[in-house]
């Protein structure tokens, strides 16, 4: 009898601290595929803001968030559908960071959050495609559409003074959607484009490819690729044969491993791609080498970002339930409210508590536009003595 | 000027990669030609006989570079080929015994060898991957260019640059040391002649004192020695990654059916034209056309098929060569 009034005073305490649960959050990249290189610098900075607010202890009532890890490889949208329908179905996760590709992210979206009415937050998928999708308000991106992306490259390739380019994408929805938005803008702009002809990622040799960019011509090549498949093919082939001697590096092209494969082989080509500049970005980068990781990779503070926005809107509606606090993503993202830096995020929720309002800044100055995506900034990189370097921001 | 312009494209573009890729198909057409001619079938696991076999070199390459030994301004992968060709005859001899020996000794139909070797195929693969791993993987190592394209405009002076990789002119003399061997072998020693004498009547052959079992070694050592030497050079020259190698299984076989199955000199010519026709089909002319004829100024690119059907022309000619010349231009066995 005692032991019975023990154990239900015991339950009773339990209860008591009701709100206290642990929330899990899926963390679903292609840790194998084309982007793998990048996805582990993206999975730590989501976990970096998952720790923070854990730590912090003020998400409702002290709960506490941890990830689970899933690959959603980034180009078979079936292996990408399994992983998320794993995630929520026996992992039970109450919202998802991912996924990475363009079309994985729509496959996995349509085929199973939609229909357990799970949010999604994509830290990289970046096609116009997902602007219109019908996605019942549980989707939202930190990466800016590659309508925006197109518009800023062709500026920066205008200004650069190259006048006619060939382009070569990868044969997915994010190529064809990049290389498309960049000719439109390009040719808009009084640039010409000889060629936009489609690549295939996998195959062993690019000289077939090249051959026919070489033979359009162009003073550069524009490269919609990944830097982990096709893309560094194509830029090795082109150097081979002297096709090409100037590159255009888009988001999915320009990450350490570019640097790595050709250095000082591609002095003098530039790119960019989404990232911010300022204080929210220098803090960023400093928690994350405090963290011990490279916070300077692709998608990396985007990640952050939004498990940071998950998170958030979790404390604005006082719920882990993704029906409800997905109306909430865009109020903390956006103004009205104190702006909150990367490492605020404590201070962030007790705001919130306190019934007060806040404006998510981030590591990537986050403002959430249209359907909910980032309006994006963009960081235009150029290599300079075999060293990518950052040098300026649109 | 215009017309040596016109030639440094072509060469550029078109016949370096094309020979280099021809020499490649060429000694992957002349393992299965081989077999084909001796135990009367198409070894579908050809393909992957040769991604093990790279994968094997790749590996010892790794072990001799971690030693530091090196071939200098050749690729280390030189060194690792005996050995690796040593271990695949060896994976093949295993085969063979474990599954083409019983229905050999039943006599079975062809079509029934070439399903087991499908069966083969699936496992080699699986081999592989547990071996290698999925990834794509470059090992080239030593000197990079026998010339390159800076050099190149530099001395000439035209503003047409030439490439010749190392690599692509060490794919070339290779094969060729090969091709020449494999002649000298099939048609001056005794072993050689032994095996063209079970390959044009086994009966006969039989009643001579030839014997079969040993005819039936040689050939799955020396088809294993192609394999593995084509796939090395194959991956030396482009890079290596296990599925890639699964699908030059199609412009193989397409090359060994249009020599002629069982002609080792039509592997060879076989090899060459569907690597030629592959790469002057999916080739924009355009260039090399302006600098013949300078007035002529084309409105497309004159590019005859997409570069992602690179594919289909090895189909194309599989089938015109199928419909209109079934034994295959040097008159192999029938199919």
């Amino acid at each position: 009898m005692k032991k019975l009034l023990l154990a239900t005073a015991a339950g009773a305490l339990l209860a008591g601290a009701a709100g206290a649960e642990e929330i899990k959050l899926g963390v679903s990249l292609g840790f194998t595929g084309p982007l793998e290189s990048m996805a582990p610098a993206m999975q730590q900075g989501a976990e970096m803001a998952m720790k923070e607010v854990s730590d912090s202890g003020l998400l409702l009532d002290g709960s506490t968030v941890v990830s689970v890890t899933g690959d959603s490889t980034c180009i078979d949208a079936a292996a990408a559908t399994a992983t998320v329908e794993r995630l929520i179905a026996s992992e039970g996760v109450k919202g998802i960071i991912g996924g990475m590709c363009s079309g994985e992210t729509i496959a996995s979206l349509e085929n199973v959050a939609k229909a357990n009415g799970i949010v999604m937050i994509s830290p990289s998928a970046t096609s116009p495609a997902l602007t219109d999708i019908e996605d019942d308000g549980l989707f939202f991106r930190t990466a800016p559409s590659d309508a925006r992306q197109g518009e800023v490259m062709a500026a920066i390739v205008q200004d650069r003074g190259i006048g006619s380019v060939a382009v070569t994408y990868t044969n997915n929805d994010y190529g064809k959607g990049l290389a498309d938005s960049f000719a439109a803008a390009f040719t808009a702009a009084g640039g010409t484009v000889t060629t936009n002809s489609a690549h295939d990622d996998g195959k062993a040799d690019y000289s077939a490819e090249v051959a026919a960019l070489a033979a359009a011509g162009g003073d550069a090549l524009v490269v919609v690729g990944y830097v982990d498949q096709g893309g560094s093919g194509v830029v090795r082939a082109a150097l081979d044969t002297g096709a090409f001697e100037t590159f255009v590096f888009p988001d999915g092209m320009v990450g350490q491993a570019l640097e790595d494969n050709f250095g000082s082989e591609i002095e003098g080509s530039f790119g960019q791609n989404p990232a911010a500049e300022g204080e929210g970005r220098e803090t960023y980068l400093s928690m994350a080498t405090e963290a011990g990781f490279d916070g300077s990779g692709a998608f990396s503070a985007e990640a952050y970002d939004a498990a940071a926005l998950m998170l958030l809107a979790m404390a604005k509606a006082g719920s882990s339930d993704p029906a409800v606090y997905k109306d909430h993503i865009m109020d903390v993202a956006n103004g009205p409210g104190e702006e909150i830096l990367p490492g605020q995020l404590a201070q962030a929720l007790e705001i919130i508590n306190g019934g007060g309002d806040v404006d998510y800044v981030g590591g990537t100055a986050v403002e959430l536009v249209g359907p909910g995506e980032s309006a994006g900034t963009f960081r235009e990189i150029q290599f300079t003595n075999g060293v990518l370097e950052v040098v300026g921001y649109r | 000027m215009d017309i040596l312009n016109a030639l440094v494209v072509f060469l550029n573009f078109v016949f370096i990669p094309a020979a280099a890729y021809g020499a490649q198909l060429a000694l992957g057409a002349l393992g299965v030609t081989l077999i084909y001619g001796i135990l009367r079938f198409s070894n579908f696991a050809h393909g992957d006989t040769m991604a093990f076999g790279t994968g094997v070199v790749i590996l010892l390459t790794w072990g001799l570079q971690s030693l530091g030994i090196s071939a200098g301004p050749l690729p280390t992968a030189l060194i690792a080929l005996p050995f690796g060709i040593a271990l695949t005859a060896l994976l093949v001899l295993g085969t063979d015994r474990a599954v083409y020996k019983f229905y050999r000794k039943q006599k079975a139909a062809p079509i029934i060898l070439v399903m087991a070797s499908v069966g083969v195929m699936f496992v080699m693969n699986g081999l592989t991957r547990i071996l290698i791993g999925v990834d794509e993987y470059r090992f080239d190592d030593g000197a990079r260019f026998i010339m390159d394209v800076r050099t190149f405009r530099e001395m000439t002076g035209l503003p047409e640059g030439l490439a010749l990789r190392s690599t692509q002119a060490l794919t070339v003399v290779v094969a060729l040391i090969v091709m020449v061997a494999l002649f000298w072998f099939l048609n001056r020693t005794k072993s050689g002649k032994a095996m063209r004498a079970y390959s044009d009547n086994e009966d006969l052959a039989l009643l001579s004192g030839i014997d079969p079992e040993r005819v039936v070694r040689l050939t799955w050592i020396i088809a294993a020695g192609l394999a593995t030497i084509a796939g090395t050079l194959y991956g030396l020259d482009k890079s290596f990654k296990a599925f890639n190698y699964f699908q030059i299984l199609l412009p193989i076989f397409a090359a060994a059916i249009v020599g002629g199955l069982g002609n080792p000199l039509g592997a060879i010519a076989g090899g060459f034209l569907v690597a030629f026709s592959e790469v002057a089909v999916t080739y924009p002319w355009v260039r090399v056309v302006g600098y013949l004829f300078p007035g002529y100024e084309p409105s497309g690119l004159m590019q005859l098929l997409g570069t992602e059907y690179k594919f289909a022309v090895s189909f194309v000619i599989l089938i015109v060569v199928l419909l209109f010349r079934p034994t295959g231009l040097f008159r192999g066995k029938s199919v």
